[in-house]
């Protein structure tokens, strides 16, 4: 269980780092084996922040992270390296995140050291071969090229292949459909379904509400560096109750109904919610409150219509 | 009047021979017509907007006419073009955010925009601020930097600039693909805007985003391998694909309310060829589950019912 507890991320902005840019605050939602959560937002939300924060790639300011139950923040040299054996990201180009002059194989040979050294030749051999088949993949396809000479597709598939050559358990993955064509981004996608059937927990973060709709069990919206809505996805698209999801609803592009004219919920620039709030968290914030089970919503106080003061969101998880 | 291109050839100059980005396009964009153009990268989408506007150094223009309200355009020669960009065609370019000059105030680079056209600017200040009020942009905007706009705002007035000398014929090439989902909203109906208010006559909107074609284009076109393969009314196309790859592309799209537990939905297996040298005859047939033995010959682009053309043997 990957679990954040009101991990927050202040960057400092400006010259000499004056300025405060609060990233991301209080994100509390946990990520379980064998499910594909989505985190939704628009750019800025701080949706790739929470990624980086998982990856250890920045530190988080404020509460904490942990991987069944041990906080990330603390992992050191032989620790750390047994963090990065389970838990990997992927990210959104692949294009770059090659080295040019390495082959793939060169580039997968660089992982061995995580192991310990403590695999053969064989066994990596084998350990190659599965994780690129699991990936719809054969050796000869791919081993032996340079990333220019991979499709974009292809490249994809290489790099989530790449995370599974460890012991992964946690995968993120950080907008990897969005450079992907249409007819094979679907294959992607999928793919990251079969890897859920594995046993992978997958952090799927994306600004794409039809992927996420398509691929998730959970759903995580985000404005603003805040959770406003968290729930199973098919209560979140279906039931929005935040203003703010319904109105990326209302914006997402379908193929069999033209905007506007579909039924539009009549509570889209009020909050329902403020008289609901019976709970407030120490810190004096309204919490968040558990519409229907599992499906939990952020007071709108971004919509000036909340009687708290700075507004939202505390609890994410039951 | 609307334009007209008649079996378009543009190739690009490369080391290893010539890359047939446009392979003899045929295409009719009526008056009052907004068309979609979708593909996957590397169908040479973006070639077709862009030879209609300039021909670069890298391109090569092989063959085919492009008739614009009964003119000829002299795509091929870049200094005879100079008359009829920006007023007659013109351009929102794919990375528009980028388009504008860091150095400049809005508005300073507007007048010096207009006066390169030969157009006094004073004449046109009225209209300016009108548009981009309409645009729900303030007139502030003209007095500021680039820099201090957010990227939907920059997308706008750049679609207010292209626009402003009311061209006959607009083409957006993927001005949607780095904005928000609520942005790209606005920005795409913005287009729609424009055509009614008669900013543009017609438009060529280009976009690998199938979904968004289908809100704003009146017909769509799909392109695969630098030819077209379909084009239909928006609604006919949805509803009646007739070409596999079309047929394959729609099926791909994960609509919302599809899930993957209870709708598996497929990509389409394979690649598109190299343009290098592309195969003979059909150019989807390696990929396409209906070719067999007829498809070695080049399915002509025929129009199968009223405004509906289709290049496939087996549609019918």
């Amino acid at each position: 269980m990957l679990t954040l507890e009101r991990a927050s991320k202040t960057y400092r902005v400006g010259a000499f780092g004056g300025g405060r840019l609060v990233a991301v605050r209080d994100a509390d939602f946990s990520i379980a084996q064998g499910e594909v959560v989505s985190l939704i937002g628009e750019s800025g939300s701080g949706k790739s922040t929470i990624g980086r924060m998982i990856l250890r790639l920045i530190s988080v300011n404020g509460g904490r992270i942990t991987l069944d139950g041990d906080d990330i923040a603390a992992l050191r040299g032989p620790a750390l390296r047994a963090y990065y054996r389970v838990v990997q990201g992927v990210f959104q180009d692949p294009f770059s995140s090659f080295n040019p002059i390495f082959k793939v194989d060169h580039a997968f040979s660089l992982l061995r050291g995580l192991h310990g050294g403590g695999l053969a030749d064989e066994a990596w051999r084998l350990r190659v071969d599965e994780a690129l088949a699991s990936v719809g993949l054969e050796g000869g396809q791919v081993l032996h090229k340079y990333p220019h000479q991979l499709s974009g597709g292809q490249l994809q598939r290489v790099l989530i292949a790449r995370a599974l050559l460890l012991d992964t358990r946690f995968l993120v993955a950080d907008e990897i459909i969005s450079m992907l064509d249409a007819s094979t981004r679907i294959d992607v996608l999928n793919l990251l379904g079969d890897l859920k059937a594995r046993g992978l927990g997958i952090l799927f973060i994306t600004h794409d509400l039809s992927l996420a709709n398509y691929i998730s069990e959970r759903a995580i919206i985000l404005r603003r560096g805040r959770v406003v809505e968290s729930g199973p996805t098919r209560a979140v698209f279906e039931n929005p109750l935040h203003p703010y999801t319904q109105q990326l609803l209302g914006a997402v592009p379908r193929l069999h109904e033209k905007w506007g004219t579909g039924p539009r919920s009549g509570k889209a620039d009020a909050c329902c919610y403020h008289d609901a709030i019976t709970t407030t968290h120490e810190t004096g914030l309204p919490a968040m409150v558990e519409a229907e089970p599992g499906h939990f919503v952020g007071c709108a106080n971004l919509y000036g219509v909340c009687p708290g003061d700075t507004g939202a969101v505390v609890r994410a998880t039951a | 009047m609307g334009l007209e291109v008649t079996d378009l050839r543009v190739y690009y100059r490369t080391l290893a021979g010539d890359v047939k980005a446009l392979d003899g396009v045929t295409v009719a964009v009526a008056e009052g017509e907004i068309m979609g153009l979708a593909g996957e990268s590397g169908c040479g989408k973006s070639t077709f907007g862009n030879s209609l506007i300039r021909i670069d150094g890298r391109m090569r223009h092989v063959g085919g006419r492009v008739i614009l309200d009964g003119i000829e355009l002299p795509i091929a020669d870049g200094d005879a073009m100079r008359e009829f960009r920006y007023k007659l065609v013109s351009i929102i370019p794919q990375y528009a955010m980028s388009a504008l000059n860091p150095t400049r105030r809005i508005g300073r680079m507007i007048d010096e925009l207009l006066e390169s056209r030969g157009v006094r600017h004073q004449e046109l200040r009225t209209e300016l601020r009108r548009r981009l009020l309409l645009v729900g942009l303030p007139e502030a905007v003209l007095g500021r930097y680039p820099i201090e706009l957010s990227g939907g705002m920059k997308q706008r007035v750049v679609m207010v600039i292209s626009t402003l000398l009311d061209p006959s014929l607009l083409i957006a090439d993927e001005i949607t693909s780095a904005l928000d989902v609520s942005t790209q909203k606005a920005v795409s109906q913005t287009l729609v805007q424009f055509r009614d208010e008669g900013f543009v006559r017609s438009m060529i909107v280009v976009t690998h985003d199938v979904s968004i074609l289908y809100q704003v284009s009146d017909t769509l076109a799909i392109m695969y391998a630098g030819r077209l393969a379909e084009k239909a009314p928006t609604e006919e196309l949805m509803e009646r694909p007739l070409h596999p790859y079309t047929r394959l592309l729609i099926s791909s799209l994960p609509e919302m309310g599809v899930r993957f537990e209870e709708e598996r939905l497929a990509g389409i297996p394979g690649a598109p060829p190299s343009l290098l040298n592309p195969p003979t005859g059909c150019r989807f047939r390696t990929r396409c589950p209906l070719a067999d033995a007829v498809c070695e010959e080049q399915p002509p682009f025929v129009e199968v019912a009223p405004g509906h053309a289709v290049a496939c043997w087996k549609a019918t």
